[in-house]
């Protein structure tokens, strides 16, 4: 039994949430080996190479792997493939994309977003909106795993010296042409690693206002979050999104400000280690889940909250 | 050129899911059931491209019990052409679900296929990237823009990152987000309508494919509950509370 173990990269360096998955493939059985799909991307390979957990890199490089195509990519898993009881990666945008193309074809029905492994076949998954959780038994014989990144620690970078071995790119899919990217840069922390994230929702009213949410942001250090409401209404891009078809977050500081709670949004936040809500509507579902509640209007609550925080010299970075 | 839109029923995304209590799953008997959100982006999107002249004719299908048929006929109020509904009893997994939309792309021969990116009820994210494999079509997933220019799709994707825009000839599968568009409401007049418009029926168990589920659920379990928590009477009083109690800032 062997894992394989498809790493999310930039060709540059690795993506945080591959190493969750690292620590998740590892949990279901030692022998992870990490697959490098991509272009010019010796140092991603030799980074995993030191990773402890990894004992083998596998490096398919090919100029139609500069961009993540999944058309491109799942060729090579599946060609691969015989040598493993287990094909896992992050259940993101990432991982969504390319493993069920995969998985249907080797007639594998694959299992989503875990949040634990229970043996080599089963595992634990969320499902409605986190509502309710399913343990599940895969009966195929290969098995093709996603997991949330969040329900994983990620593992150690150092420590070892796996071997890494080049394979023979496939033929590239000409079907599907990548025009491209737009990144939203930011100094901030990713949303998805940040130790406190704060969210803004249809309170907030328009764009504008999320700059009293920056300010505080970066007082704390923290990642910014938003509501699908506020998304929708163009406050904000999609890359804040948290909620159940958005980003998951699981923070040791959470706090929702303007937001209602709806039940999808809960789904991306309520694993959260603290929960603060703001919200001027003291029914608001926001509060069931909150730790510490403030009900108040959020343009008199911010202000304070900066001013409060201004008065501790003991902002942890 | 045809536009197949596959729509699936679920829970309504308001209703507050309950677990059963034997485990064996979530109580679904007199719960409100709708179209899954975006699957209702997907019909307005192929409905929206009709009615600009860029399309023939939009078919919704739908694979499920017989109630399922639902979801094709609120899909037929808002503007598709006509119907499909594959029976299936108890649980069908995405796999399967693909398969069965394979045969039908094979006898309908539609040149895009949308449907949600995501079903609500079991979160899988999966049908769309499988039939597109089974296929061997390209994918673009989790659109929220899609231009149509001659055999062409260009397609604006959200993911993690921010925004990502590809090219895809056609015919391909389209998974949609919520963001693509507003999804109308049905007009008394067009649910009348919508009333005559023929519904194919067919039973998955005469297409020859096995939809046996290869994923056995063992049970099923309500999450962890969180303490209860405290309302806090002014900023001060919850900045203190965040330093000394739960010693996060």
């Amino acid at each position: 039994m062997s894992v394989l173990l498809i790493a999310e990269h930039n060709n540059k360096e690795v993506k945080a949430f591959t190493l969750n998955a690292i620590t998740a493939a590892s949990q279901i059985d030692s022998d992870v080996h990490a697959l490098v799909i991509g272009n010019n991307c010796d140092d991603v390979s030799k980074a995993l190479s030191e990773i402890s957990l990894v004992k083998k890199v596998i490096k398919v490089e090919a100029a139609h792997y500069e961009n993540f195509i999944a058309e491109n990519f799942a060729p090579v898993v599946i060609k691969l493939a015989d040598n493993y009881s287990h094909i896992v990666c992050s259940a993101n945008t990432f991982g969504k994309n390319l493993m069920p193309r995969i998985a249907a074809k080797l007639d594998t029905s694959q299992v989503s977003d875990i949040i634990k492994v229970e043996s080599p076949d089963t595992f634990v998954r969320p499902i409605y909106a986190g509502n309710a959780f399913a343990t599940v038994k895969s009966t195929d014989a290969k098995k093709c795993i996603t997991i949330r990144p969040t329900s994983f620690d990620p593992c150690e970078t150092s420590g070892g010296s796996a071997p890494i071995e080049s394979t023979d790119a496939e033929e590239a899919f000409s079907l599907t042409k990548f025009i491209k990217r737009e990144e939203i840069k930011s100094d901030r922390p990713e949303l998805g690693t940040a130790r406190i994230v704060i969210s803004g929702g249809r309170g907030m009213q328009n764009g504008d206002n999320f700059k009293l949410i920056t300010t505080i942001a970066d007082k704390l250090n923290a990642a910014i979050g938003a509501s699908r409401a506020a998304v929708d209404a163009g406050y904000i891009s999609n890359d804040h999104q948290v909620g159940q078809t958005g980003k998951v977050v699981v923070p040791d500081l959470y706090i929702a400000v303007g937001i209602s709670g709806a039940i999808q949004h809960l789904a991306g936040m309520k694993e959260s280690k603290v929960i603060v809500a703001i919200n001027k509507d003291g029914e608001a579902p926001i509060f069931s889940v909150a730790d510490y509640g403030l009900e108040a209007d959020l343009f008199e609550a911010l202000p304070q909250f900066l001013e409060e925080l201004n008065k501790l010299n003991t902002i942890q970075k | 050129m045809k536009i197949l839109v596959a729509v699936k029923r679920v829970i309504d995304y308001n209703v507050q899911v309950r677990v059963k209590e034997d485990g064996s799953g979530v109580v679904t008997d007199n719960v409100k059931m709708s179209t899954n959100p975006p699957d209702d982006n997907a019909i307005e999107e192929a409905v929206k491209i009709k009615e600009n002249g860029k399309a023939t004719e939009v078919v919704a299908v739908t694979v499920g019990e017989e109630k399922a048929q639902e979801t094709v006929r609120k899909a037929l109020a808002v503007g598709a052409d006509r119907g499909i509904h594959i029976k299936t009893d108890g649980v069908i997994e995405p796999l399967a679900v693909s398969k069965i939309l394979q045969k039908i792309v094979d006898k309908e021969k539609p040149d895009l296929v949308f449907m949600g990116k995501q079903a609500i009820d079991d979160d899988c994210n999966q049908t769309g990237q499988m039939l597109s494999a089974l296929l061997n079509w390209p994918q673009a997933t989790f659109a929220s823009k899609i231009d149509v220019k001659d055999g062409k799709l260009e397609v604006v994707r959200e993911i993690d990152e921010g925004l990502e825009t590809i090219e895809i000839n056609t015919p391909a599968i389209v998974t949609c987000d919520l963001r693509l568009n507003e999804p109308r409401y049905a007009s008394l007049p067009n649910i009348m309508k919508a009333k005559k418009k023929p519904i194919e029926q067919l039973n998955a168990s005469d297409l020859g494919i096995d939809i046996t589920p290869k994923v056995q659920q063992i049970k099923v379990e309500e999450p962890p509950k969180r303490k209860a928590g405290i309302k806090v009477s002014n900023v001060a009083e919850l900045v203190q509370k965040l330093k000394n109690e739960a010693k996060v800032i």
